[in-house]
């Protein structure tokens, strides 16, 4: 095992299938010589040089939208939008044009763009910077949705996601950018539509996304000391979504309790607890619960932003209202 | 209209307190003690504060996530733009919005930004609301050359064209976006040539000249409240600070910024004043002080205003 950042996983993801394949290239704002408004492509432009690693205009209908006819037209792009928010001055060129074409052609195109976009809060960025998403993107038939919590997770997922013939959004975290952990050698890939199972438990689920992987954990760690042993899944991709490890560990423990950053109305929880509903409540033995944002903008001030990302403690609320 | 000396010693206090707020906020954030992203207009002082004082009441003005100029130079309160960017209570926004978002809508400010190029299309809508009411007033914005290659630019202007709106398109081109400098990110060196393509004037100005700045958004505003339509204003500058606080600038050169500082649009002001004898330099020096203790207050105003309660975490989402 290798040890390094969530950001310089990505980077060896990207760096290794640019060298596997001269399809592959990079486009976005400030991706070359600046290496990424975080730091993520750092050194490409070094190793591949401007015509695959291009600094756009701030033009973000023209980076997708261009990305999208590229892939028709046989190349594999990797377009970056600097922050998740922006995806809503370019989500014709995704929602409209990208994740339809196959299905409108009649299966007759292909479109392999890869998406990076990065999400989150707790850092201050506020209402237009701090943003998560995804649930816009779990309800574009056509697209997959990818959100990996850990270095090894974002390595082997953006790995396969750049081998996907579809059209995928690969949402980072910026919080976790700097969290370090093992990756394995050499090359390899994760399966998209595979939940991993981050902590066994048998007392109760906790499904939680990206950096509320890691809140759940910690959740799951003073739960233990008090005698709940709670499973942690990570889904990792939300579209398609690995609905068999969800329900097989519903079924073990009886309890749901699902988590992401996201404000919580209408977020992709509500899809997990409906699924499960549907297809597992003989499977519950307590009502399902959501943890999520409450349903206002990101605010600036830390300290009030610290109250609107679901911490641990809401987690373990939540945990103790259905034990 | 000629400017008295009193007008234009207003001018430079402005330009002076928006070069002290931007390097008191500078100096608190590299003490670690303003959270978030901070954008700082230092060097630019000449182009919000030659374009405001051409504005009144009726007015409004769309500004960008380097906002802190046109906010003071519309004549927003320092004391609760510092609070604001601490995160606290008494600022603008309660402490909800921060640097990126600073706004005062009775003030006719719509606020800083944090989508580049959004202000375009709002001055246009605030534009048409002026001649909606037939209030005779006119709206401003303000925009980088980067976001001159958003599609919201090209689509404002149209549509501020074919209706005559009475607003007017400041683009600071302080020739980078970001890391990308104008050569890179567009094939033209003047932003102003764009409004031959909506058949509306532009005109290129130096951006560090206030009163070239001045004259040009006079005319422009003229223009407007006379039911001619928009004018494209491109204001040629530089920012003296990184695109960010920390960013540590790999993509320009010790040398260009230097000759940027030396062109500095406050010092170059107050030569013209010692120059047409219409202040001695212990009057600049008086206005320096009075400024210094301004921004001062506001730091002490920020630190003393308390944070916000939680219970703010969920109001205005919506109207009651
Ligand atoms: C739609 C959108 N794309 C990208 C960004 C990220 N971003 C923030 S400022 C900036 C550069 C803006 O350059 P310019 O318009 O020239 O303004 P300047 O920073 O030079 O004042 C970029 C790319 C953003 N905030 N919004
Ligand atoms: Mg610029």
């Amino acid at each position: 095992m290798l040890e390094m950042t969530y950001a310089q996983a990505i980077n060896a993801a990207l760096r290794e299938e640019m060298q596997r394949d001269g399809k592959v290239y990079i486009l976005g704002e400030d991706v070359g010589v600046f290496g990424g408004c975080f730091g993520v492509t750092a050194g490409l432009i070094d190793q591949f040089g401007p015509q695959r690693v291009l600094d756009t205009p701030i033009s973000e209908t023209a980076i997708i939208g261009s990305a999208v006819g590229a892939a028709a037209a046989g190349l594999r792009p990797v377009p970056e939008i600097m922050f998740m928010d922006f995806m809503a001055v370019c989500l014709d060129e995704f929602f409209n044009q990208a994740a339809k074409m196959r299905y409108m052609f009649g299966g007759k195109a292909r479109v392999p763009v890869t998406l990076r976009t990065v999400c989150g809060a707790g850092v201050g960025a506020a209402a237009q910077h701090s943003q998560s998403l995804e649930a816009w993107f779990t309800h574009m038939p056509g697209v997959k949705v990818v959100m990996p919590s850990t270095p090894a997770d974002a390595k082997g997922l953006l790995v396969a996601s750049i081998r996907d013939d579809n059209p995928v959004i690969f949402i980072e975290h910026k919080v976790l950018y700097v969290l370090s952990g093992p990756v394995p050698e050499g090359e390899y890939s994760i399966p998209l539509g595979k939940a991993d199972i981050k902590r066994p438990g048998g007392d109760v689920t906790i499904v939680a996304t990206s950096m509320m992987v890691h809140n759940a954990l910690a959740a799951a760690q003073t739960l233990a000391g008090e005698g709940v042993e709670a499973e942690v899944v990570d889904p990792r991709t939300l579209s398609p979504l690995d609905k068999d490890t969800i329900l097989e560990s519903v079924a073990k423990t009886g309890r749901l309790v699902v988590v992401h950053e996201a404000v919580k109305n209408s977020g992709f929880g509500g899809e997990i607890a409906a699924m499960v509903a549907e297809e597992g409540f003989d499977y519950l033995d307590a009502p399902i619960k959501r943890v999520g944002a409450p349903f206002t903008p990101v605010p600036f001030s830390p300290h009030l932003e610290a109250a609107y990302i679901p911490d641990e403690n809401k987690i373990i609320t939540a945990v103790k209202e259905i034990m | 209209m000629a400017l008295t000396k009193e007008e234009m010693l207003v001018m430079y206090r402005k330009m002076l307190l928006i070069r002290e707020f931007e390097e008191t906020v500078a100096n608190m954030f590299s003490q670690g003690q303003i959270p978030g992203f901070v954008h700082l207009y230092v060097g630019e002082e000449a182009v919000a504060v030659g374009v405001c004082s051409n504005l009144g009441e009726q007015d409004y003005i769309a500004s960008t996530h380097r906002g802190h100029g046109h906010g003071i130079a519309r004549g927003a309160s320092v004391d609760k733009m510092m609070a604001e960017i601490f995160g606290k209570v008494d600022g603008y926004c309660k402490g909800k919005g921060g640097s990126m978002h600073i706004a005062d809508v009775e003030l006719g400010f719509l606020g800083a930004n944090g989508i580049v190029g959004a202000g375009l299309p709002l001055a246009a809508g605030a534009a048409f609301a002026n001649k909606y009411l037939n209030n005779n007033g006119v709206a401003v914005c303000f925009f980088g050359d980067g976001a001159s290659n958003r599609a919201t630019f090209h689509e404002a202007l149209n549509l501020a064209s074919i209706w005559k709106l009475p607003v007017i398109f400041v683009c600071e081109n302080n020739m980078y976006g970001i890391s990308m400098c104008q050569e890179r990110h567009q094939n033209i060196t003047d932003v102003a040539d764009r409004s031959t393509a909506y058949g509306i004037p532009g005109l290129t100005v130096d951006g560090n000249d206030l009163m070239a700045v001045y004259e040009a958004a006079a005319e422009a505003v003229k223009r407007a409240r006379a039911g001619e339509g928009p004018t494209l204003i491109e204001c040629k500058t530089y920012r003296h600070r990184g695109h960010f606080e920390g960013d540590a600038c790999v993509y320009r050169s010790e040398d260009e910024l230097n000759r940027w500082k030396m062109k500095c649009p406050i010092k170059r002001f107050g030569d013209r004043l010692l120059e047409m004898g219409l202040a001695g330099r212990d009057e600049l020096d008086k206005i320096k002080e009075q400024v210094k203790e301004q921004i001062e207050s506001a730091l002490e105003f920020a630190r003393r205003s308390p944070l916000p309660d939680v219970s703010e975490l969920t109001k205005d989402v919506y109207c009651d």
